[in-house]
């Protein structure tokens, strides 16, 4: 393809995506210059999908039709974010946001709203949009939208990922355009340093740097590989960017090509995520068609050719050496550096290997400049993050955010607080690597530096929002069986070091723990932090030592007093039934798995503590709060 | 470890193997690749695939083992019809999905990682499938479940269970 033709491709479908990034007013004037009255938005991400979306797409092209409604246009998007109202449906020009639809409110919304004169079903709606009088408040308004900045998810949501025209139209290929007719290799290297960009995997190198390292390396083959191997349990944001967006990481990694020459690339991406592994052959095929990857791209002599190969289930493969080492198709295991990829990489050449969100960033720079990038965010993190927001929060979902964001205005704001009224205990980000942010650091800027000065870090983007009913010691224990079960083996820290600490942790939720046990914790995480041979091992520790920091006094409760505050640590716990509440009216009894509770009716029951196994059901059942946990 | 009956296999899983080993065999770190297809033909790694798998390849068959077993996506064991994967990610795992798992095994009386007798179900747990808005999650074969209470466990499998009778 060449720039004209990209061109006509843009001319031609530009109205069709502006409609959907317009308010209101305007958008109904560019309505008219589509062909299409109205355009319907419906989640295809994995989050929607797994909710049904497939079948509200289905009832609608049914519904329309049969209502004979040939002026409407139905897209299969990717991620829009709010996750826990999917499947979700939007319709343009409006911008009306309809949650948690059914094929029966699907049907609905196609007879009173999509016909001709038609008008929105406000009892559908996201509740978000709907102001007290009435009135329809634009989702981007909504709180939970508002204090976001989508530059890595700019087209997610908005596009028909597999719609190549779609991608162009909305600007993908246009900053590989600028860089192939105007930019030499080093300006474009010069350009994503100035801009300050940070690796988004979670360890934060600088992205422009790496680049100028692999440039600097000598040989004739170079790689150029893209890490989608997303094995925090709890983060999605690769996921949805490769699912919203695929051509975004093609074309950027073309352009890093371009920098360091480069003419092949890899994607190593998770099996588990197979829709995100349909998307990218679709897109590679489209994008091999279209002449923008492959030989003489664009016509302008430049070759580079992608391919895609699976992971198998495997965390390690998220550190780089280890991902490289099973794309040559190895185990997964990590080996030391130096040499740094950038010198000797993929099959022993110089490589550079970018998370996906990294990626997401490259057209944005080239297209609004390093200044552009630089003035968004802190002085040391340029630019946005993306959240997978999880666990105790109201909107379960993906969030973008410009950094120094506060964690108060995240877990607040954006994701409406903690539902059924309890408390806000701690946020967990970066996963089995990482570590928590108490209450007290609410108020923490999230960037990079701020977050490694409270004893968390980053990650990759996972946010796991925590409250009163979890156990600090539990959560680091369940880390703990993670990294212990992923850990490769091939260095002894790691291989034992989680082991043990884990049987530690194991001994103080079984109320077995001794004082001298925290010592012998952080003496043992030192050692694994000092001297495992990668990333995994090193930070495996990081769980621990950080609820240590902030929930001490959690631990010391459960080895001095064999007590856990949060009820979860069931050893600990001791269930019996308060007779002056009991009514006698039988139901623990009978729902007791183990009939370990017996009585008259109408008379107090009691639990024999020797056969009760402390599912809590009794607890759970009763009407009249007497059965007491302690 | 469980080895094939007799040959192992039809005569037709058997010429699919033998075509992709020849398709892939000159693209380099092409082994995970034939073994993640030859799970697709068997659905499983049974012994003497791996072997024809070393032999094709002309690699040793330690190696072929020893990447087989290194990631989990691999199994040396056969799944069952239904593969029941209980989602044990963070979010997940703080909105209870041990409970789920505990439910699961009882319901269908193995522990995780094995199959029941009939070779109906198969019992695993995964670390996020991405759904953490349905959070708790488990997945029959390509199926979500979410929103998950311990008491729909039963429901949910006798859903299987009346699809064979």
């Amino acid at each position: 393809m060449t720039i004209k033709e990209l061109d006509v491709i843009r001319a031609k479908k530009k109205a069709l995506i502006d409609v959907r990034r317009t308010v209101r007013e305007q958008g109904e004037k560019l309505a008219k210059q589509t062909g299409y009255r109205k355009q319907v938005l419906v989640c295809g991400g994995t989050g929607c999908t797994s909710s049904h979306s497939m079948k509200v797409i289905e009832q609608l092209e049914k519904s329309l039709k049969e209502l004979k409604i040939d002026d409407v246009l139905v897209v299969k998007t990717g991620c829009f974010g709010l996750c826990s109202l999917g499947p979700i449906m939007i319709v343009y020009p409006e911008g009306a946001f309809y949650a948690q639809m059914t094929p029966e409110h699907v049907k609905t919304v196609a007879e009173k709203h999509l016909v001709k004169g038609g008008e929105i079903v406000k009892e559908l709606l996201y509740q978000g949009t709907v102001a007290k009088d009435g009135s329809i408040i634009p989702f981007a308004e909504t709180p939970f939208y508002k204090k976001q900045m989508r530059i890595a998810l700019r087209n997610c949501g908005v596009i028909a990922p597999e719609d190549i025209e779609e991608a162009i139209a909305a600007g993908d290929y246009s900053a590989l355009e600028k860089v192939l007719t105007s930019m030499t290799p080093d300006d474009v290297i010069n350009e994503v340093s100035a801009s300050g960009l940070r690796g988004r995997g979670g360890a934060g190198f600088p992205t422009g740097r790496k680049w100028s390292f692999a440039k600097a390396s000598q040989g004739d083959i170079k790689y150029v590989v893209c890490n989608a191997d997303e094995g925090d349990p709890g983060a999605f944001m690769d996921r949805s960017v490769l699912e919203g967006d695929p051509h975004c990481v093609l074309e950027a990694m073309a352009i890093a090509g371009y920098a360091i020459g480069a003419h092949q690339g890899y994607i190593y991406v998770r099996a588990e995520y197979p829709v995100a592994v349909e998307r990218l052959r679709i897109a590679i095929k489209q994008a091999r068609d279209c002449g923008l990857l492959g030989k003489n791209i664009m016509g302008k002599g430049f070759d580079f050719d992608i391919e895609i190969r699976l992971g198998a289930g495997a965390f390690v493969c998220g550190e780089e050496t280890a991902l490289l080492t099973s794309i040559e198709g190895h185990r997964g295991e990590p080996r030391p550096r130096p040499p740094f990829p950038a010198v000797k990489g993929l099959f022993g050449k110089p490589t550079i290997i970018n998370n996906v969100e990294t990626w997401a960033n490259i057209n944005p720079i080239i297209n609004n400049g390093a200044a552009w990038f630089a003035g968004i965010g802190t002085q040391t993190s340029s630019g946005t993050k993306v959240f997978a927001l999880g666990g105790k929060i109201t909107n379960v979902g993906l969030v973008e955010v410009p950094m120094g964001t506060t964690l108060r205005e995240i877990v607040e704001e954006i994701g409406g607080g903690i539902p059924n009224g309890k408390k806000f205990k701690a946020a967990q980000t970066g996963g089995p690597s990482g570590g928590c942010i108490p209450a007290e650091c609410i108020d923490t800027p999230i960037d990079y530096d701020s977050l490694i000065a409270i004893g968390s870090m980053m990650g990759s983007g996972g946010m796991i929002i925590l409250d009163e009913n979890d156990c600090m010691v539990d959560i680091s224990k369940f880390y703990l069986e993670f990294t212990a079960d992923e850990s490769c083996g091939k260095c002894t820290p790691c291989r034992i070091g989680t082991k043990r600490l884990l049987q530690l942790l194991t001994k103080i939720t079984e109320g077995k723990g001794e004082p001298e046990d925290l010592v012998k914790i952080e003496e043992l995480a030192s050692h694994m932090k000092q001297s495992s041979l990668c990333a995994l091992g090193q930070s495996a520790p990081n769980p621990i030592l950080s609820t240590l920091r902030y929930f001490r006094q959690e631990y010391v409760d459960h080895i001095e007093k064999k007590h856990c505050d949060a009820g979860v640590c069931k050893a600990l716990l001791t269930y019996s039934i308060d007779p002056q509440k009991c009514h006698g009216c039988t139901l623990c009894a009978r729902n007791c798995p183990t009939h370990a509770i017996t009585g008259k009716v109408r008379e107090p029951h009691v639990i024999d503590k020797d056969i009760c196994i402390k599912c809590g059901l009794c607890m759970s059942n009763c009407k009249f709060g007497a059965v007491v946990r302690n | 470890m469980k080895e094939c009956k007799g040959a192992c296999g039809t005569p037709e899983q058997a010429a699919k193997l033998k075509a992709v080993i020849e398709e892939s065999r000159s693209v380099p770190g092409c082994l995970m690749h034939i073994l993640q297809e030859a799970q697709a033909i068997y659905g499983y790694l049974p012994m003497p695939v791996q072997k024809t798998i070393a032999e094709g390849l002309n690699i040793s068959l330690s190696e072929v083992y020893g990447v087989a077993t290194f990631y989990s996506q691999f199994s040396l064991k056969p799944k069952g019809k239904y593969r029941v994967s209980v989602c044990l990610g963070t979010a997940c795992y703080v909105k209870g999905s041990d409970k789920i798992l505990e439910k699961v095994e009882e319901e269908l009386g193995i522990k995780c990682g094995d199959s029941t007798d009939d070779g109906l179900f198969s019992l695993d747990s995964c670390r996020c499938v991405g759904a953490c808005g349905l959070a708790p999650v488990m997945m029959v074969n390509e199926d979500v479940h979410g929103r998950l209470k311990p008491e729909m466990v039963k429901g949910i499998l006798d859903g299987y269970r009346r699809n064979e009778q």
